[in-house]
């Protein structure tokens, strides 16, 4: 018989050891749905993970990695000292719409006077604020009646969704667009154009913001008194309590830090790589990120390589269909199973597999 | 008594590291109080699990009525005619006593049938209870009782009772043992787990005592000292806290008309309590559990929020104040849960250094916890409390109770508060250790700190304290010197005279 047995101390071999295993394990059985789609497993797996970096048009692809991933490990950072804490956050894509709409109707409003000291800084603000503000809906939600910030945050999803369509077809549309949906292009307006630092690597001002949250994130969970209580809340609120933690104040500030740093990554997208408001402008990353922050243990430098990973998988997997005309659905299964089997590994961070009768311990 | 009802022989139980049975046999006969006795960790809850079919022993034998008896759970240890009153109660709360009773029962009949079985023993065995209450409104006296009727109702050879008078008032005490010596008139026969000296001597025809899982003696405590059981139980000499009696200074925690609703629900509300504490002085908070201690507990802590004028620390009001906020005006204090609430299990002991201490310690500067000195300040705890661990890097799950109850209590004596409260410092502490938290505490007053020592264990209150108030639903009673209060008259402190009366009255 296979018993679970409870480890004295967590292991700490094991929390290292889940991801990379999580991963093999993905591509073992993410390989096994790819043959039984009738499509050759090594080479999807390669086309994935290996020819976006060193393939023959890697060149092309690997700037395309920090463009992805910068957003989802800005989002992942943020959520994960939620998810720390106890606050569950699962609406970082509608405080992504939130953040994209809020910085792209400052620069909008401005148009065409151009003044870039001011106003692309004001856009960083205005996207951040927007993210925050959404994120606060279920905060105080929360706080003040008691309800469940997961179905909350997760239900302004969809209303972020809606208020992103109204506004490319309506406020934010582009007047000299022809009758077209979508937001007068911010890439051809020099004092919003969040434009690559350096031409031809994908580094543009939301990379630069996505290192510096991670080195700030990982400043404040080791050695700030905040990321202190945010670990107490999670695992103990009662000795949280004891300690002078608030619990509302945690909840606040919890889901204030995580839209906010949404919304700024929406703001980043929008005025870069995106370049305007578009009915299709989310892909998802909120959610990825979600995955990510699991991925990489809920520590900065962990989500800083999940967050590679998962950009990777998106690429990896746009390839894939092209080359392979694998559907899309399996690369989203692909990434979920990722989590799935994350969380099963896990378990063995906890507990021990003992094997035999139970009784003779 | 020739006849043997249970008969143990050698019965051994090893856990990784540690043997909690070894070698340990015992009989008992029907109709015997049997008193099973020893520290914590001794090894008596192991032994009574193992009769109750909730471990199995990896050697040894047991006979019921001279059959071989082997219970696979406790569902064939009850079909064989053994019960067990646990010494945490498995109830639930929303529901009323007659339902508790029925869910714990195989077919249960239909519940009015069950109420009017209820009341037959209860009145048959002089325990009050009225079946239709629900039990989140019955004192912890009557909860008990619920545990007690289950167990009667099926007819019991053997009936195992664990610690049972830990949560009653003496009064209640009296009660229980009058029920418990009508069970042993017919013929029932009862296994009675305690480390209260006197009442063994009260009630118990045999005594078996178990000393690092091993059976150090048998006595009839009729005839041998409490003092003599005792140090076959600690084998050695009991070491006595003794404390010089400081001269009273200033007041320096004042209560005043404090009224609270409780955080919980079933919760006590605390009832317009008013107390003054002096520098120097040891105030006993005495009371049955569930009487209003947690939330006095979170009031003076600063976890439940109460009116500024309630609390005053040197004459500041402080009843809005949160916990850290209170730290630095120098009020500290220690919960009664040691594992969740005055440290959190998975975090190391250096981290649980800086959850309290933090404030008064100078751990954070500028936002930075400083968990070099946090790592100084547990290893400061470790070795002044003599905390058995091997490191300030363990997390606070991997010590045993006692310890970590050092730890807690240690790490918020070592920050010299002005105000201490600490919430039974010594729950499932074993003795000595006990012995040592209470040395420290009453140290701590001699040194000019007031303490607050909330307790349901009334020798320790009389031990340490200079004053004596009853908790008595969330209503503290006017504090009374310790010294020359008689055990009767704490009773009545405690039970403010409510549920007392046995059911039949037999004087």
């Amino acid at each position: 018989m296979i018993t679970l047995e409870r480890r004295p101390q967590p292991s700490r071999a094991w929390s290292y050891l889940s991801p990379i295993l999580a991963v093999l394990i993905t591509m073992v059985v993410g390989g096994l749905v790819f043959a039984a789609l009738g499509k050759p497993p090594v080479e999807a797996i390669r086309t994935i993970f290996w020819d976006p970096l060193f393939g023959d048009f890697a060149g092309y692809f690997r700037p395309q990695l920090l463009v992805k991933a910068a957003p989802l490990i800005l989002i992942a950072t943020g959520l994960s000292f939620g998810f720390r804490a106890g606050v569950w956050n699962i609406g970082a894509e509608g405080q992504y719409i939130m953040g994209a709409l809020f910085g792209a109707g400052v620069a909008l409003a401005f148009y065409p006077i151009e003044a870039r000291w001011l106003i692309f800084p004001l856009m960083v603000v205005a996207g951040t604020l927007g993210g925050l503000l959404w994120a606060m809906i279920p905060g105080v939600l929360r706080v003040r009646f008691g309800t469940n910030e997961i179905l909350v945050s997760l239900m302004l999803v969809y209303v972020a969704d809606f208020l992103l369509d109204a506004m490319a077809l309506g406020l934010l549309r582009n007047p000299e667009g022809m009758g077209f949906p979508g937001s007068r292009n911010l890439q051809q307006y020099p004092s919003a154009h969040n434009a690559e630092l350096i031409a031809n690597t994908g580094l543009h001002w939301g990379v630069i913001a996505a290192f510096f949250a991670v080195v700030a994130a990982y400043i404040l969970l080791s050695r700030h008194i905040f990321g202190f209580n945010v670990r107490l809340a999670g695992q103990s609120p009662r000795a949280a309590a004891f300690a002078g933690v608030s619990a509302n104040r945690m909840v606040l500030i919890c889901l204030g830090l995580s839209g906010g740093l949404a919304g700024m990554a929406g703001m980043f997208e929008v005025a870069g790589p995106a370049g305007q408001v578009l009915a299709s402008f989310n892909v998802g990353y909120g959610f990825t990120a979600i995955i990510v922050a699991f991925l990489g243990r809920l520590h900065p430098l962990g989500i800083l390589l999940a967050g590679m990973l998962m950009a990777l998988t998106y690429i990896g997997g746009e390839l894939a269909q092209m080359n392979l005309q694998l559907p899309r659905s399996a690369i989203q299964l692909f990434q979920g199973m990722l989590l799935f089997f994350l969380l099963a590994v896990d378990v063995m961070t906890n507990f021990r597999i003992r094997l035999g009768r139970k009784g003779v311990a | 008594m020739t006849e043997t009802l249970l008969a143990l022989a050698g019965l051994t139980k090893a856990y990784p590291g540690v043997i909690a049975n070894n070698d340990v046999s015992l009989e008992i006969a029907p109709g015997e109080v049997h008193a099973l006795l020893g520290e914590n960790g001794a090894g008596k809850s192991t032994l009574v699990k193992a009769i109750y079919g909730l471990v199995k022993p990896d050697s040894g034998a047991m006979h019921l009525d001279g059959q071989p008896f082997a219970p696979a759970d406790p569902k064939a240890a009850r079909a064989a005619g053994i019960t067990m009153v646990f010494q945490h109660f498995s109830l639930f709360d929303a529901l009323s006593v007659a339902e508790n009773v029925a869910l714990g029962m195989e077919r249960p009949p239909p519940l009015r049938d069950l109420s009017a079985r209820i009341r037959d023993v209860s009145d048959q065995y002089g325990l009050p209870l009225d079946p239709t209450r629900i039990v989140g409104d019955l004192s912890a006296g009557e909860r008990q009782r619920v545990e007690i009727i289950r167990c009667l109702l099926q007819d019991p050879k053997l009936l195992i009772m664990d610690e049972p008078t830990s949560v009653l008032t003496p009064q209640e005490v009296e009660i229980l043992f009058e029920t418990l010596r009508k069970l042993k008139a017919e013929g029932t026969a009862i296994l009675y787990i305690s480390h209260k000296l006197e009442e063994i001597r009260a009630l118990c025809d045999t005594a078996t005592i178990l000393r690092l899982g091993e059976v150090v003696g048998d006595c009839d405590p009729r005839e041998v000292s409490a003092r003599e059981m005792a140090e076959m139980m600690v084998g050695g000499t009991l070491h006595v806290p003794e404390r010089e009696a400081g001269p009273e200074g200033a007041v320096l925690l004042t209560l005043d008309h404090l009224s609270a609703p409780s955080p919980q629900e079933f919760g006590t509300p605390l009832r317009d309590i008013s107390v003054e504490v002096r520098a120097g002085q040891v105030l006993g908070i005495g009371g049955v559990a569930g009487n209003g201690q947690d939330e006095l507990l979170l009031a003076l802590s600063g976890e439940m929020a109460v009116a500024p004028d309630m609390v005053r620390l040197r004459g500041q009001a402080i009843g809005h104040l949160p916990p850290n906020a209170r730290r630095a005006l120098g009020l500290c204090a220690a919960p009664e849960e040691r594992l969740g609430h005055a440290a959190a299990p998975d975090m190391t002991l250096t981290e649980n250094a800086a959850l309290s201490g933090k404030t008064r310690k100078n751990l954070v500067r500028n936002g930075l916890v400083d968990w070099g000195g946090a790592r100084d300040f547990a290893t400061t705890i470790i070795d002044r409390f003599d905390v058995r661990t091997p490191g300030p890097e363990n997390v606070a799950r991997s010590l045993s109770g006692g310890n970590l109850q050092k730890y807690v209590i240690g790490r918020e004596i070592l920050q010299a508060p002005d105000v201490l409260v600490v919430n039974q410092p010594t729950w499932g502490v074993d003795a000595s250790a006990a012995a040592a938290i209470r040395q420290a505490i009453m140290d701590l007053a001699a040194e000019g700190t007031a303490v607050v020592v909330i307790s349901q264990d009334l020798d320790e209150v009389m031990e340490i304290a200079d004053a004596f108030a009853a908790l008595n639903a969330g209503r503290l009673s006017a504090p009374r010197p310790a010294r020359g209060l008689t055990i009767e008259e704490v009773g009545l402190m405690l039970g403010g005279a409510h549920d007392m009366e046995v059911a039949h009255a037999e004087a």
